[in-house]
């Protein structure tokens, strides 16, 4: 049951066309790894998931929403899909605790001492349920990173997406980001990952989609990591080791 | 619709237009003269001087405008000396262009890097030398578009003169109304007049500002903080 | 010339009147001035044409022409439409009108320095536009701008002496009473500039408490954003 969708989607940038014609689906409780190089189009297909960018043509469908329809309800589509970015974005001025419980309280109206039990038990999924009274700044960006991935769980959405989740994080912390992530695949969410660990993108992904000048230039199962059919894909695999 | 001004009372408007600009440069010349002399007080290795100086700058930006004018029209006579309305504009606006602007221009001397003074002294120059051949012409580069945003500010403040009696723009429009007695309309056009003064030399101010925004700090000039 | 400071400091309770005055404009007027320029600063970025441009003309109009000449043409403009409210009341509104496009520039500033990823973030959430405002940019906007919005209120209040123009019983208008009474005028002007100062540094001092009442995280880590 496919639950997300795109049909030729194109995008550019003013005269730059970043996306030429992309078509993939995922399937519910598929983790999917998107994999290329810088300036392949990746994020930029992953954003577009969320409406973040707009597409110039195609259509994608995100758990029967259509996401290019100008008057789509845009936050409807963004209870059913979370999104993580490399930057974390966690407002710095509000508490941890306070983060996660904006979503729930202003958008689905939940009362305050729910949101705090939904707020402690996510972070409990994270790993870090004592942090909920600190700040941000007090947060290593490994831990930021796990609370950015607890505020988007919060929202209990069908999808979630993760934007190069560890670029950003030293070696040593990156790890303990990617065992939430395995451990979130494990309970069955569908997942879209933009990722450049492709170790772990072995390890738990179900279909691996492989992106080139806007394209995408092969997909399949995680065996096209070990046995490339095109010579891009070879050659970007080669790199990466 | 009758039209309640007539051509002389646009010719009045107009020779207080000239007024106010007559009082704008002698404010900004004036002002600019002593504040470049306070923004050397301000930096000045000799602390006395430096604390002086910093103390009369945080008292006149403490200080009303409309308060220093009237220290100055009401208050020298009251010492003896006798004074004309635009003496008492003049040295009023002058007092308080050479704080604000002694401020603007400190703040353009401390911008330029710390190396730049290091580089002028492994050259052997003397602090004069450095000040006037190294630190200054940069400075003077990073201060011209908050110093153009501050003469808007110089502008507007010359129509506090008519408080004193001084025939400029704003005093013009308060004659013609008491002969007349059309405020609202005057006085719009008054502001009209003002509008065609200072849009340009703000727009000036922001333009040079975007120019020079590499080296910019966080907030635009527009952003900060102004009186009137 | 014997300067003779008792002839006036025997009007203090004139002057206190004055200088309360002075403080009640400083403080409906920084209250009423922020709103404004907030609105303000949210309409020059929004995405509807007719609210930047509106907003754009009210800055540039306020901008770019003399307080004294806005406040006659709000007092003599209300009253031609038929209402007589007190000086205090045109010289708030007069006052509110002028510093809200100051504060507009402002907070359109410290909106500005929000990060992108913040507004993602929150919209992402599914956060409408004003919840963006409200709960995510507003409080990091000013608490980057808040030397900037301190000065400009300081500033408001020493503006206030022009309403004294329009009959105001603000403090500058109680030293023109008084210097006519006493015919000490450099004394009398010499205190009430004092008396401005120190209204001044009190308004600092509740604005550094303030911060410390608005900003938690400040209080209890002491960074900055």
């Amino acid at each position: 049951m496919s639950i997300i969708t795109l049909s030729n989607v194109q995008k550019s940038f003013g005269q730059n066309q970043v996306l030429k014609d992309v078509s993939f689906s995922v399937n519910k409780g598929q983790v999917v790894a998107l994999i290329g190089a810088s300036g392949s189009g990746k994020s930029t297909a992953l954003r577009c998931i969320d409406r973040l960018e707009t597409i110039n043509s195609g259509s994608i469908q995100v758990c029967g929403h259509h996401v290019e329809d100008p008057h789509i309800d845009l936050r409807k589509l963004r209870q059913d899909v979370g999104i993580v970015f490399q930057s974390y974005n966690l407002f710095p001025h509000l508490t941890i605790e306070q983060n996660i419980t904006l979503g729930p309280v202003s958008v689905k109206k939940m009362a305050r001492k729910d949101a705090r039990h939904l707020a402690l038990s996510v972070l409990e999924q994270v790993g870090l349920a004592d942090k909920a009274d600190s700040y941000p700044e007090q947060l290593s960006g490994g831990q930021q990173q796990r609370v950015a991935i607890a505020r988007s769980l919060a929202m209990k959405p069908k999808v979630m997406l993760f934007d190069e989740v560890t670029s950003a994080l030293d070696p040593k912390l990156t790890g303990e980001v990617l065992r939430v992530i395995e451990r979130l695949a494990g309970s069955g969410m569908t997942m879209v990952m933009v990722t450049h660990e492709m170790n772990f993108a072995r390890r738990i992904a179900d279909k691996v989609i492989f992106m080139h000048h806007g394209k995408v230039h092969e997909s399949g199962t995680v065996d096209i990591l070990k046995n490339p059919a095109t010579e891009e894909l070879q050659e970007f695999i080669s790199n990466d080791l | 619709m009758n039209f309640p001004l007539n051509l002389a009372h646009l010719q009045f408007l107009l020779e207080g237009t000239v007024w106010t600009v007559v009082l704008s440069l002698m404010a900004f010349c004036g002002g600019g003269f002593v504040g470049f002399l306070i923004a050397l007080g301000r930096i000045t290795p000799i602390r006395p001087i430096r604390f002086l100086v910093t103390c009369w700058v945080q008292l006149v930006q403490g200080t009303p405008l409309l308060i220093i004018m009237f220290m100055v029209y009401f208050g020298l006579p009251g010492l003896g000396f006798s004074i004309s309305p635009l003496l008492a504009a003049g040295v009023s606006l002058t007092i308080y262009a050479s704080a604000y602007l002694g401020e603007i221009w400190r703040g353009c001397i401390q911008s330029v890097p710390r190396s730049q003074w290091e580089a002028a002294e492994c050259l052997a120059l003397s602090r004069t030398q450095r000040m006037f051949k190294v630190i200054l012409p940069q400075a003077v580069k990073l201060a011209t578009p908050p110093t153009v945003g501050f003469s808007v500010q110089i502008i507007k403040n010359t129509s506090l003169a008519s408080v004193v009696g001084f025939v400029e723009l704003t005093r013009a429009g308060q004659l013609i109304n008491n002969s007349i007695f059309e405020p609202f309309i005057i006085y719009l056009i008054v502001a009209a007049i003002y509008f065609c003064l200072c849009f340009p030399v703000s727009a000036l101010s922001r333009r040079l500002e975007r120019g020079a925004s590499e080296k910019k700090t966080r907030q635009p000039a527009s952003a900060l903080p102004q009186i009137n | 010339m014997i300067l003779d400071f008792s002839a006036i400091l025997s009007q203090w309770r004139l002057l206190l009147n004055g200088a309360e005055l002075t403080a009640q404009l400083a403080i409906v007027t920084t209250v009423t001035g922020f709103l404004i320029g907030t609105l303000c600063a949210v309409a020059r970025r929004s995405q509807s044409v007719i609210c930047v441009r509106v907003a754009a003309i009210y800055v540039e109009s306020i901008r770019n022409t003399p307080f004294l000449v806005q406040i006659f043409l709000v007092y003599f403009g209300l009253s031609s439409l038929g209402f007589s409210f007190s000086a205090f009341t045109v010289s708030v509104i007069a006052l509110t009108i002028n510093v809200g496009a100051y504060t507009a520039e402002i907070m359109r500033a410290g909106f500005d320095s929000v990060h992108k990823g913040q507004w993602e973030a929150a919209e992402t959430l599914g956060l409408t536009k004003w919840q963006q405002y409200w709960h995510v940019a507003l409080r990091p906007a000013i608490e980057r701008v808040y030397p900037s919005l301190t000065s400009q209120f300081i500033l408001l209040m020493l503006a206030s002496s022009v309403t004294s123009q329009i009959s105001t019983e603000e403090l500058t208008a109680t030293a023109n009473f008084i210097q006519s009474e006493t015919y000490r005028p450099f004394e009398t002007f010499f205190i009430v500039a004092g008396i401005y100062i120190a209204l001044s540094l009190m308004m600092r001092l509740i604005f550094w408490l303030f911060g410390l009442a608005i900003f938690p995280r400040r209080r209890r880590l002491g960074t900055t954003i």
